[in-house]
């Protein structure tokens, strides 16, 4: 299968994010860092995008968003949650409005932790979503046929090298 | 026949290639002026292979087979203008083909493809002015619309057509969608227009439109190779280095300046055409 991990496009989403993270997403992308070496994309149409970025929690008004911004994505793709508010709703996490991380909406691969998340932390999650969407595409097939099983199967082996590294 | 078959030939392989690298370059060349290290040369040709794996959704069904006419007809432009036939008959499948592609940017009804689909359409009616006149300029100076002819003149065409060269490569920039013109577009993300008309087109069919628009690049800077192109053949190699001249000035103009409204894109367009075209043409009836 072609390597397909050096044409990654994002999606950028600021659930409820203060902003604070959204700014390191684009400093990823400014002079100092140029994610573009690496084929990264800011792309902001959700048909042509490979990577979900989303930060901030997630409240009543943008699940619904969050949900179709996902199902618009063309498989194989990947969600990456940035920032401590968008992996488990961070210091709102008990407000009324707050229903918790992005994974309360959608599958989440990557979870990147920081308040607010470092470029160079974004940037190794972008790195480690990248593998992840190459390996989907190796196994698209199987995928296809079963993508809950395939998931139970494949999700836990990157859990694992991640706490390893 | 047979060399006219072996030229096609060429085109059709060589045409993706060149104009994939092309873009590479281009987006290299954006990234150095704006203090970037940039995508590897071979980056246009990674995306469109990672678009071909993904999973197709077309929002309507008739898009694909619109994408996919598009695709055909600009690729026939290429074709006939490669086997030398007549330069108008080139331009006029050329924008039929290209409606093909608002039509494809208009079937989804997604408010962001729609508004790219209808500033397409302004854009079609600002560059082609330019371009009937170009085919016009040709007819005066060569005597012939036909290609084959034109490439064979005694001198090079640019010679008593300079302000039509001006008018064409003025619409060249928003015949390639770059900034200042890049109205039905927008290539850089997160802007009003989202994608504009490529909103809505995703996966294989937006492979298929990057494929196009290389081809289409590759026959418009042919037509710049044609204002320079005499019977002499050094003047191929000086076309080439004035065609390299012209991308790199399409990425500087894109590079430093922002998107116009269309109403100012179509007055500019127009004069600039009017008056450098026009003048042109008035002195080419004079001294001829």
């Amino acid at each position: 299968m072609a390597k397909v991990k050096r044409s990654p496009w994002l999606l950028h989403y600021d659930g409820s994010s203060c902003n604070g993270c959204d700014i390191e997403v684009l400093a990823c992308l400014t002079p100092v860092y140029d994610a573009e070496r690496f084929g990264i994309q800011n792309t902001g149409d959700p048909m042509q995008a490979d990577i979900l970025l989303i930060t901030g929690g997630i409240n009543a008004q943008n699940q619904a968003v969050v949900k179709q911004l996902y199902d618009q994505m063309p498989r194989p793709k990947v969600v990456v949650a940035v920032g401590v508010c968008a992996c488990t709703g961070g210091v709102f996490k008990d407000t009324y409005n707050i229903l918790g991380g992005a994974d309360t909406t959608v599958p989440v691969d990557i979870y990147v932790p920081g308040c607010a998340a470092r470029p160079q932390a974004i940037i190794d999650g972008i790195v480690k979503a990248v593998e992840l969407f190459q390996m989907h595409m190796d196994n698209h097939e199987e995928f296809l046929k079963n993508p809950d099983e395939y998931m139970r199967k494949n999700h836990p082996e990157v859990e694992l090298k991640k706490g390893d590294e | 026949m047979i060399d006219i078959l072996i030229r096609v030939i060429i085109f059709l392989v060589a045409a993706p290639i060149l104009g994939g690298l092309l873009d590479g370059l281009d987006r290299i060349i954006s990234a150095r002026m704006q203090g970037r290290i940039g995508p590897p040369l071979l980056q246009p040709f990674y995306d469109v292979s990672k678009l071909f794996q993904k999973q197709t959704i077309a929002v309507s069904k008739s898009q694909s087979l619109l994408i996919q006419m598009f695709f055909f007809t600009q690729i026939f432009t290429g074709c006939l203008f490669m086997a030398g036939f007549d330069i108008m008959l080139c331009f006029f499948i050329l924008s039929t083909g290209a409606t093909f592609l608002v039509f494809a940017g208009a079937v989804t009804h997604s408010p962001y493809s729609s508004m790219g689909a209808s500033r397409e359409l302004l854009q079609m009616l600002s560059y082609e002015p330019a371009i009937l006149m170009t085919c016009l300029g040709f007819y005066l100076a060569a005597g012939t619309f036909k290609v084959e002819e034109l490439v064979l003149s005694d001198y090079s065409l640019i010679v008593y057509l300079p302000g039509f060269f001006v008018a064409y490569v003025f619409s060249l920039t928003i015949k390639m969608r770059k900034s200042p013109f890049d109205l039905s577009t927008s290539h850089h993300p997160h802007q009003e227009l989202v994608k504009g008309i490529t909103t809505e087109i995703g996966s294989r069919n937006l492979a298929f439109y990057f494929i196009t628009e290389w081809y289409e690049n590759i026959f418009l800077l042919g037509v710049v190779a044609l204002f320079i192109i005499n019977k002499n053949p050094w003047s191929i190699l000086a076309a080439v280095i004035v065609v390299l001249l012209i991308c790199f000035l399409e990425t500087l103009i894109d590079n430093t300046s922002a998107r116009m409204k269309w109403d100012k894109m179509l007055t500019l367009t127009w004069i600039v055409t009017l008056v450098s075209a026009g003048t042109n043409l008035l002195v080419l009836m004079l001294i001829k």
